[in-house]
């Protein structure tokens, strides 16, 4: 177990490593000069060179490509005296912030939008796949089912705007968003998570419905479930303990990574909903082609999906019985 | 429990059978045509008594079984009467079934593996049928319950191995445990459908001992299915054989295995090896014929 953890362990450093050397190559060798962007609009040549200097960008690739990883260990200096302590990942074109803490500070909005909407996709999609399986065929499944093709295919941004209209504008349901902090006020705080949350809640539990209801209907047909029933267990207790279980394995896997995947930043419902997350983040770091801001963002959705991959393979292990212990006895 | 079952049983006239089918159908119905795979099959077993259903695959064993159990596939169909111990099973609604489920019928399957979950521990799985059945006993008990059924089918060890999963028992092991599981409700009567096909040649007379054993020690009693002619010799008294859905045989084992009417009986037979050998152990088995008269058997 030990040797096995030392083992992923050790293939998660080597893929953070090809990661980083990839990012570097894409963003600083074959994008544009960073440093004629740094300059703006009244720009010598003798400025560029001052800029290209205290970026180290007249070094050779691997000599940069160093200092660039050991600033993400140990810290790094620019020029003169420009001290970014680690992990360092460089500062905005734009603001001059720190990429490090524009992540730290945008991270929290991220995390609950995620959270928020993990909790809900896991329920409906749960809850909804399991009724669909027990009643296949009946009119319930199909109508979840057609449920769940509208929500499979209907876009993140057209739901929101749907949803903002209706629920803000014409039921005035939900109150007009405005950026409160959760201990402020609770209740406000709440409300305008919501909506971002069912819309990118909705996409996700479609996919859960559909791939919850396959699960539980091949559990249905396995042998351990007419044992169940033939023991006199009552539905509920069959479906729930001997067909919903078995069908959470491969679920609990997926759901490791698309969690991973969102915590790196949901960029369309951030953006659209106004969140000061870090999909909001990188896509107004991509449009002004803020590279260090992007390659800090691309690092960041790299390493929570690599580390995501691990703890779900963990996590696998451990809900396992046939791979936790072995045939040994 | 036990005891006033037996009681009972002494009581009831010798020609009361504990399990009446009369007349059972089954049948999958599609649009086009209906496909019956048991065709009005009738049968009695006396109360304690052990009946082998013997036939070929598809022969309709399983189904005949599952509809006692009303435990049918979807899109099966039954037709018939089946009395147990005065209880008309058809007539049963689901939620009364499932008290007859398990805790007075149980039932035991082929392939052991696939028939308990692998996400739980057997003594978990044991202890879910006991707790199902008896209303408010704590976890703590049904685990004891657990251990204790385990010990009855002669587990070793069962204190540490109630906590294994299924993986970890050979596939023997595994049919103690289902056995076990059917054991802990004390049921009067156990079906057993093909509980040692899976199973190799040594592995499967230990199982069919304990079957019998059980039997003895509870006189529940046991309906054994299977295609192998020599398992039924040992452990059942009397005998119906099955072929596409009818019946084409029944009496005492004796009978059916000196004097065999049909054709097909005789061809079953001519598959089982040294059929004298068994005979001369049935002969010498202290169970048979020890409880109750020999009866008519299935009418038909
Ligand atoms: N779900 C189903 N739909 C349609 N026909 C079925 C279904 N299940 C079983 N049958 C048919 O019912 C018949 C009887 O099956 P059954 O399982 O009772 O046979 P069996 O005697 O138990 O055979 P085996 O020794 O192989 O277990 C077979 O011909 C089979 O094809
Ligand atoms: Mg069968």
């Amino acid at each position: 177990m030990t040797r096995q953890v030392l083992k992923r362990l050790a293939g998660m450093v080597v893929v953070l490593l090809l990661v980083c050397l990839f990012t570097y190559v894409i963003f600083f060798v074959l994008s544009p000069d960073p440093a004629v962007q740094i300059c703006g609009k009244n720009c010598t040549p003798a400025k560029i060179d001052q800029i290209r200097d205290n970026l180290g960008l007249n070094r050779p690739f691997w000599a940069q490509f160093w200092t660039f990883l050991s600033g993400l260990f140990v810290g790094r200096t620019y020029g003169e005296g420009i001290q970014c302590s680690a992990p360092c990942l460089g500062y905005s074109f734009q603001s001059s912030q720190s990429v490090t803490s524009m992540m730290v500070q945008r991270f929290p909005v991220s995390l609950t939008v995620a959270v928020g909407a993990a909790v809900l996709w896991l329920l409906a999609g749960l809850v909804s796949g399991l009724i669909g399986a027990i009643n296949e065929g009946k009119f319930i499944d199909r109508f979840i089912s057609g449920l769940t093709f509208a929500g499979m295919s209907i876009p993140n941004y057209v739901l929101a705007l749907v949803l903002q209209f209706v629920l803000v504008v014409t039921l005035r349901w939900l109150p007009f968003p405005q950026a409160v902090a959760f201990g402020d006020d609770p209740v406000q705080w709440f409300l305008n998570f919501l909506m971002p949350w069912i819309v990118l809640a909705v996409g996700y539990a479609a996919s859960y419905t559909r791939l919850t209801r396959a699960n539980v209907i091949e559990a249905l047909q396995e042998n351990y479930v007419r044992t169940a029933r033939s023991k006199g267990l009552r539905p509920s207790v069959v479906w729930r303990r001997h067909a919903l279980r078995p069908a959470l394995t491969p679920i609990v896997t997926i759901f490791g990574m698309d969690f991973a995947g969102l915590l790196g930043g949901a960029v369309i419902t951030e953006t659209v909903f106004g969140l000061n997350g870090i999909g909001k983040m990188a896509s107004d770091a991509i449009t002004k082609n803020d590279q260090p801001v992007i390659m800090g963002v691309t690092l960041l959705a790299a390493f929570l999906v690599v580390v995501g991959n691990m703890v779900v393979d963990l996590v696998y292990t451990a809900i396992d019985p046939r791979v936790r212990i072995g045939a040994s006895a | 429990m036990t005891n006033s079952q037996r009681d009972q049983t002494l009581d009831q006239p010798a020609d009361r059978p504990m399990l009446s089918v009369r007349d059972l159908t089954v049948a999958f119905p599609t649009a086009k045509a209906t496909n019956e795979v048991v065709h009005h099959l009738s049968f009695d077993l006396p109360p304690g008594g052990a009946l082998g259903i013997v036939g070929e695959s598809g022969s309709g064993k399983s189904m005949t079984s599952l509809a006692i159990m009303n435990l049918l596939p979807p899109g099966a169909t039954r037709s018939g009467s089946i009395v147990f111990r005065d209880t008309e099973l058809t007539a049963l609604r689901e939620p009364a079934m499932r008290t007859v489920r398990g805790s007075r019928i149980a039932m035991i399957f082929q392939d052991p593996l696939s028939c308990l979950n692998p996400y739980y521990t057997v003594g978990d799985q044991i202890a879910e049928a006991y707790r199902a059945h008896r209303h408010g006993v704590s976890r703590r008990q049904a685990h004891r319950v657990a251990i204790e059924s385990m010990e009855r089918v002669h587990i070793r060890d069962a204190a540490r191995r109630v906590n294994y999963y299924p993986h970890q028992f050979s596939g023997g092991m595994r049919q103690r445990v289902m056995i076990a599981m059917a054991l802990s409700m004390e049921p009067e009567l156990i079906i057993a459908d093909e509980p040692t096909t899976a199973l190799d040649v040594t592995v499967q007379a230990q199982i069919l001992g304990l079957l019998t054993e059980i039997r003895e020690n509870t006189g529940a009693g046991l309906i054994l299915i299977t295609h192998d002619l020599a398992v039924v010799s040992e452990t059942t008294d009397q005998i119906i054989v099955m072929r596409h859905g009818d019946l084409v045989e029944s009496g005492p084992v004796e009978q059916i295995f000196s004097e065999p009417r049909a054709d097909y009986t005789r061809m079953l037979l001519d598959a089982v090896p040294r059929i004298d050998d068994a005979i001369d152990d049935m002969r010498t088995l202290p169970s048979s014929a020890a409880h109750e008269t020999p009866t008519e058997g299935a009418r038909l």
